[in-house]
């Protein structure tokens, strides 16, 4: 379960990385949101996998899961997505007035 | 009231800025005189916290009440303090500036003003590593709405490499955050560093690489070497005012390095030596790629972002090798060279709506309307930036290198700090050329005078900052002593521990697989 879920984590970022590098900001923006879903599983599984651990204490119940990590990645969830939006419309912005979607349009040549 | 008093820098804008964005529709005259009782009810605020944390007491504000390191708390001491008071007082000249015509060319210039404000006084006063990531957010995101306030293409192609840039950064922050807290268990800056004491031989390794993947996303907020090249890029397409609060958003990098160093990776001895010998070379080498940036390029801002560079570099310097001396000098060097930039980005904003089409940029231009009182304060400023006697940057840069005499190459960070220093010289002084004496002289082209009358906003920020850099210079024993001071309780680590957590030893901790 741990090498599967390493290795998916590590496929993720690659794809992110590589769209990252792309010279269009659309692709940009998808490798952007790639690599956001690859670090919140990753902080996510930071409270280690188990199954069938609930994040509370309930009485008479050992071997809970730690809630915290939960909480962060609900924060860097909302907080990703609200940025994710704002590049999008930049991006537009930037693809109105330029005609391009091409990262160094408008640039001096 | 005195007990709510570290989380007023973080109510006050707030409070601002939701009022400001509920009252979209109103006058700007409405939005600016708020905008103004804000930031002078954030400068009380910020000045009662200074004078508060100057008994050197550390107090710890609890979220929530929840208690240390389960909860989120606040940290007021005397660096926090001073941090705080510097971005206020620097917000007063950048609100004037601004209130004289850039800030009605786009509707929510006051709000994200405010919700920047809010970001960067939390991020100073935070104590937890988690919401000092989320004031980052906050900051930036009003950095992106501030950068591209006043549009064209060329502030949305910098805005779309700035905002890809930290978005990046913020990922690299996110992994590390996540792994330190599946191998610590905390995310309290001051447990952080008990808890590193007590990593096992095994985990020490990537604990260390968990620790530098979080220092160098400081060191990309703070514009080093290898990640610094957004910076001239990104400062020169903002507009002046904005650009010259954006001063203080290198020094979020250098700050929030210099607090996880003294307070997390000190304590431990396996992450101690993390930093050096590679971030001393990482810090002269951006002295010299700022000081190339300024021989190269062709406008006051860009010369400014190269300086804003370099002091940067300079700074870091003292933070790769922590001491009393090397922090204390840091700090002063930090607090004038804010004053400084900012001070010169307000100028230059100031000077090119003088100068009409040619603005900033070191063509031929008309000649001045108020051409010698601007040439005072510009000569004022250049002899401040480039630290000459007898202003601030030269007392600055004297202590840096008293500081910095024990280090690995004291040779070269003075060579260094010398060098960069005449570069700036050279420069301001071609610039000072091109602006006040090439207008009108035998051979140059006139140019019609462009009609400016300017706005008793843009003349009241020059002059503030003016005193600042005055005050800064001549009050330079006060500043020097509570930065002596702010950097002798950074290193008691102690004091630290048992204020914001007690006795570590009672804390329950979950042993990990």
């Amino acid at each position: 379960m741990e090498v599967l879920v390493s290795l998916s984590l590590g496929l993720l970022s690659a794809c992110g990385i590589y769209l990252m590098l792309r010279p269009t900001t659309f692709s940009v923006v998808l490798g952007l949101t790639l690599l956001s879903y690859a670090v919140n599983a990753l902080i996510f599984f930071g409270a280690r996998l188990k199954s069938t651990a609930p994040p509370l204490t309930i009485d008479g119940l050992s071997g809970q899961t730690d809630p915290l990590p939960q909480a962060l990645v609900l924060t860097a969830i909302v907080i990703g997505f609200g940025m994710t939006a704002y590049l999008m419309a930049l991006a537009l912005k930037g693809k109105a007035e330029s005609g391009t979607d091409h990262v160094d349009a408008g640039r001096d040549p | 009231m005195m007990a709510h008093l570290p989380i007023l820098p973080v109510l006050i804008p707030l409070c601002a800025a939701v009022a400001l964005l509920l009252a979209t529709g109103a006058s700007i005259a409405f939005k600016r005189a708020l905008s103004l009782l804000a930031i002078a009810a954030l400068v009380a605020a910020a000045v009662a916290q200074l004078v508060m944390a100057d008994d050197g007491g550390i107090r710890v504000y609890r979220l929530g009440d929840w208690p240390a390191p389960y909860g989120i708390v606040l940290m007021l001491d005397r660096l926090a303090a001073l941090m705080v008071a510097l971005t206020s007082l620097l917000a007063v000249p950048v609100l004037l500036a601004a209130m004289s015509g850039t800030d009605t060319r786009g509707r929510h210039f006051h709000a994200f003003l405010q919700f920047q404000l809010m970001g960067l006084n939390g991020a100073f006063l935070t104590g937890d590593l988690f919401n000092l990531f989320v004031f980052f957010e906050i900051l930036l995101l009003a950095s992106y709405g501030l950068l591209v306030h006043g549009g064209g293409l060329r502030r949305a192609r910098a805005g779309i490499a700035y905002v890809v840039l930290n978005l990046s950064g913020s990922a690299l922050f996110l992994i590390a955050l996540g792994l330190l807290y599946g191998f610590l268990g905390t995310l309290n800056m001051v447990d952080f560093g008990v808890a590193l004491q007590k990593v096992a031989p095994a985990d020490q390794g990537v604990v260390a690489v968990m620790c530098v993947l979080l220092v160098s996303v400081f060191l990309l907020k703070a514009a080093v070497l290898p990640i610094g090249f957004w910076l001239p890029s990104v400062y020169s397409a903002a507009t002046l005012p904005v650009a010259a609060l954006f001063v203080i958003m290198t020094k979020v990098g250098v700050y929030a390095l210099l607090r996880v160093v003294t307070i997390g990776l000190l304590a431990a001895p396996f992450t101690a030596g993390l930093l050096q010998p590679w971030l001393t070379w990482l810090a002269l080498g951006t002295i010299a790629v700022g000081s190339a940036g300024m021989l190269a390029a062709g406008s006051l801002s860009v010369v400014i972002a190269n300086i804003v560079i370099v002091s940067g570099g300079t700074l870091l310097l003292a933070v790769a090798e922590p001491s009393a001396a090397s922090i204390s000098a840091a700090l002063y060097y930090l607090v004038q060279t804010t004053v400084v930039t900012g001070a010169l980005f307000v100028f230059a904003d100031h000077l090119s709506r003088q100068r009409g089409e040619a603005a900033d940029g070191f063509g031929d231009g008309p000649r001045l309307a108020s051409y010698t009182n601007l040439g005072l304060a510009y000569l004022v400023l250049a002899v401040a930036a480039c630290g000459a006697p007898p202003l601030s940057g030269f007392l600055g840069k004297i202590m840096m290198m008293q500081a910095m005499q024990p280090s690995l190459h004291p040779v070269l960070v003075w060579t260094a700090l010398v060098l960069s220093g005449f570069v700036a010289a050279l420069v301001l002084a071609r610039a000072a050329s091109v602006f006040f004496w090439e207008p009108g002289a035998p051979g140059i082209e006139e140019r019609p005078d462009v009609p400016y009358r300017p706005a008793w906003g843009a003349t009241a920020a020059i002059v503030i900052m003016l005193i600042a850099v005055l005050t800064v210079s001549f009050a330079a024993a006060p500043v020097s002593a509570y930065a002596r001071a702010a950097a002798e309780q950074m290193l008691a680590r102690d004091a630290y521990v048992s204020a914001v957590i007690g006795d570590p030893a009672r804390i329950d901790r979950e042993l990990r697989p």
